[in-house]
């Protein structure tokens, strides 16, 4: 039979992922069940915590636009219009909706069912790959683009790719399960169940698995009363169960789970129910397995007995990040789990080091990340920047305490070097003589920037005063922080100095229409991510912290974090802040993973319209920040 | 007598169907089942002329449903060359046509007691009317709606009067597949649905004003 209308849908659809990997049949039938509907502007489709709905959407017309709400504001963060898809993964995973869904103008809307996407998964590798990639996205995203069509980008990323992903790799199930015999009576198996500790007890028949008795069968069936505990445990298993080889990978495992409805597979020798029991897969199991990867690499790093093995490490943990960006993980998470690999290694580095030098240190030391590393902001592997802390010493002792320090740290960032961190081309690092100094020195030099704040001495401030220990005495840090603190509140003009440099960018934008490019050199044309738009943000947070005279944060997004509840008057701007500091991270980050460099100029001819509106979102924070700078220390005066 | 002697000769289909118009209908846009439906037809004549195809699309609850949707063609002897250029319908095409007889039967099984609803309903009302007159049959006994006077229904459009490529202009709507019935059908339902929100934005919106032929009294 003819019909026109699907015909109409299916050639739309056809145009867009994953639709357009689909066969003409598999669309033709998603087509001819397309629910049609019109939301008009400033109407929801869905709001976030809603129950998910029976269909997910395609937007045929307008543009629908996904907020999430933080406190009592919505942000917006993306903006699906003509093919993009919204609404997927909470179908999928079973979840709430995590964001909402408005219209930004009136919309007409392809509802397309997830009962028929769920079939086709089971036929259309493709798609299955592409449902691989949106699952992989299952820890919470919530600033992540992760509704829009771009959510298929990364199919070929994962067929390329064989190492790091979880979600390709083998599932390590439970050998060796519980098991008990179907003449068993079901307070015997809770019994066996609480000795051994576990969640699930699987009912074997000549070694081959018959079903499953989970806790939650003990909590519905038993429990209710609805079943007694004298009864044999076939009368509440579930049977048959679902079986499997022993390569099942995570995503096969997480399909299976999904579409059965189920939170346990059976592994057995041939694959079949027929076979024998070899171990069981839960649930709980790939939960584990996708929270292990970063700290089984930790795990590497402390057993690491040369720095090949570290340099491995880390290029490991580049395509960690790799996979973890094209995944939509929060760029908040990232940064952790990134930074503290890299701390584990400036640790291990250290250790290797220490045992290579002939005698202990002589006295208590601390050996600091600074800047970027120092706040872990640093993803992207760039430059080294460190100095070490050393306790003071007699004044006879001070050369062979020095001289044992600087050959350390010439030890120390020659392993950095090795595993890639490359040398600091301004040589601020420990190695330097500058650099590698004593507590009362260092009180000395701080004290000397902030009393005669020349443009190097703020700048030196601005890389310095970040820092973060990473290896060493905790005191001789806080003894450092003490210091810059008293010498801040003797000398506060010096916060001025700070401020007029965080002002020294404008905000990037003119009349938010025109990005400002560099305007000569080699990166003429190019948009400076890094100065424009994220030093900014580093250099307000540092100099509101400053002021406030917080101590332990080092790190923008807490520095800010902190500020929304010192100055809660401000505390929008300030979550904003954050919001736009984390989007330019992730951004930047994408960049360089993307051209292979530091992320740090864009090139502003290569940014779809969609990453053009989300940098554009991100630089009134900063115009408004700047303001309030400009404001509260009076710096119109100054420049 | 006669009247229930006739009604004993209907087929089981219409009988069907004219069952349902005794149960009690709801009474709330959110709870009626809409047929949107066109019809393309060999000329404007309602005696001479015959129709070539119907196509029709359900809203349920606001939500056109793509899987409740109806096409048929139809199989006729009156013929006129001139006006395939508007609805592209060959005489022996390569669509499966039905007899006029075999397109009641579906079309009535298919309408059910919902609401038709099309732009300018008349003419597709009473061109199915006179297909069940060549067939003995009464007329359609469903409640309608014209999106054509519907659309006056809204603030400031009370003297307008436009066809559906004007329409469709006025409201956003792309005009693909205009001319074939079932392309037609899908677009008067977008229609349908805009204006609707439209109109509830304008007031408090019933039902029963759907069918209130407003604007009317301020013609008189």
């Amino acid at each position: 039979m003819k019909n026109t209308i699907a015909e109409r849908i299916y050639d739309f659809l056809k145009n867009f992922p994953p639709f357009d990997v689909l066969d003409k049949d598999q669309l033709f039938k998603i087509a001819s069940n397309v629910k049609v509907t019109y939301v008009e502007k400033d109407n929801f489709v869905f709001k976030q915590e809603e129950s998910p709905h029976e269909h997910f959407y395609v937007v045929k017309d307008g543009a629908i636009g996904l907020y999430r709400g933080m406190d009592n504001e919505q942000i917006l963060v993306d903006i699906c219009d003509e093919g993009d898809i919204f609404g997927l993964r909470p179908l999928i995973q079973n979840d709430l909706y995590l964001m909402s869904a408005k219209a930004n103008e009136e919309s007409v809307l392809y509802a397309v069912s997830v009962e028929i996407l769920k079939e086709i998964i089971e036929t259309n590798d493709k798609v299955k790959k592409f449902l691989i990639a949106s699952f992989s996205s299952n820890i919470k995203t919530p600033y992540a683009k992760g509704t829009n069509g771009q959510l298929f980008a990364n199919i070929e990323i994962l067929q390329t790719s064989n190492t790091s992903f979880t979600e390709i790799q083998s599932a390590e199930f439970t050998k060796n399960p519980v098991t008990t015999l179907k003449t068993s009576t079901i307070k015997e198996a809770a019994q066996i169940m609480s000795s051994k500790r576990v969640g699930s007890i699987l009912i074997v028949e000549k070694n081959n698995p018959i079903g499953i008795i989970t806790d939650k069968d003990l909590r519905s069936k038993i429990a209710t009363g609805m079943v007694s505990i004298d009864e044999s445990v076939t009368k509440i298993m579930s049977s048959p169960v679902k079986t499997y080889k022993q390569k099942i990978t995570v995503a096969e495992a997480q399909i299976s789970m999904i579409k059965n409805k189920i939170t346990h597979l059976c592994i057995t020798k041939d694959g079949t129910p027929n076979s024998k029991l070899i171990g069981v897969l839960s649930e709980h199991d790939i939960v584990v397995m996708h929270g292990n990867n970063p700290s089984l690499l930790i795990k590497k790093v402390n057993r690491a007995k040369d720095v090949n093995a570290l340099k491995y490490i880390r290029e490991k943990t580049s395509n960690l990040l790799l996979g973890y960006i094209e995944q939509n993980i929060p760029i908040i998470f990232i940064s952790k789990i990134i930074s503290e690999i890299n701390e584990a290694i400036t640790i291990k580095a250290i250790e290797l080091s220490i045992e290579e030098m002939d005698k202990q240190p002589p006295v208590k030391f601390g050996w600091l990340a600074l800047g970027s590393q120092g706040r872990k902001e640093q993803l992207l592997m760039t430059d080294q920047d460190n100095a070490l802390v050393f306790e003071d010493v007699a004044p006879e002792k001070y050369q062979p305490t020095k001289q044992y320090f600087l050959q350390l740290a010439k030890k120390v960032t020659e392993k950095l070097n090795i595993v890639g961190f490359e040398y600091c081309p301004a040589n601020m690092m420990a190695s330097n003589p500058n650099w590698c100094l004593s507590l009362s020195e260092w009180k000395n030099q701080f004290s000397h920037w902030i009393k005669s704040p020349s443009e190097d001495a703020i700048m030196m401030c601005t890389i310095f005063f970040d820092y973060n220990l990473v290896f060493g005495d905790k005191k001789l840090v806080y003894g450092m922080s003490d210091s810059i603190y008293e010498s801040i509140k003797s000398f506060e003009i010096f916060l001025n100095f700070l401020g007029r440099n965080a002002l020294r960018n404008p905000p990037p934008i003119g009349f938010f229409r025109q990005f400002l490019v560099e305007n000569d050199g080699a990166h003429k044309d190019h948009f400076d991510i890094k100065s424009r738009a994220m030093m900014p943000l580093v250099d307000a947070a540092r100099l509101l912290t400053l002021s406030h005279q917080i101590k332990d944060k080092n790190n923008t997004i807490s520095r800010f974090k902190k500020l929304t509840k010192i100055e809660p008057q401000n505390k929008d701007l300030y979550l904003s802040c954050i919001d736009s500091f984390r989007i330019l991270l992730q951004f930047r980050t994408q960049q360089g993973l993307k051209n292979n460099d530091t992320g740090r100029y864009v090139d502003l001819n290569n940014l779809s319209k969609f990453e053009k509106l989300k940098l554009k979102g991100c630089f009134k924070p900063i115009k408004d920040v700047q303001e309030l700078l400009n404001i509260r220390y009076n710096l119109a005066q100054m420049m | 007598m006669i009247s229930w002697f006739k009604y004993k000769n209907y087929p089981h289909y219409w009988k069907q169907y004219s069952k349902k118009f005794k149960q009690k209908q709801p009474k709330s846009i959110e709870n009626n089942r809409f047929v949107i439906f066109d019809t393309e037809t060999t000329g404007l004549d309602f005696k001479n002329d015959r129709i070539l195809s119907i196509g029709a699309i359900s809203i349920f609850n606001n939500i056109i449903d793509v899987a409740d949707s109806f096409e048929i063609y139809l199989k006729q002897e009156e013929f006129k060359a001139d006006t395939v250029e508007i609805h592209g319908i060959l005489k022996e095409g390569k669509l499966t046509k039905l007899s006029e007889a075999e397109a009641m039967e579906k079309f009535i099984n298919y309408i059910g007691n919902s609401v038709l609803v099309a732009h300018h309903t008349a003419f597709d009302i009473e061109m199915i009317n006179a297909a069940l007159k060549r067939l003995d049959l009464p007329k359609l006994k469903n409640k309608t709606i014209d999106t054509g006077i519907l659309y006056k229904k809204l603030e400031g459009k009370k003297d307008n009067h436009f066809n559906l490529d004007a329409l469709c202009k006025e409201f956003n709507i792309p005009k693909n597949d205009r001319h074939t019935a079932a392309g037609d059908a899908f677009i008067t339902a977008l229609l349908f649905l805009k204006i609707l929100a439209t109109l509830k934005k304008q007031r408090n919106l019933h039902y029963s004003d759907l069918f209130r032929v407003s604007g009317q009294e301020g013609l008189l």
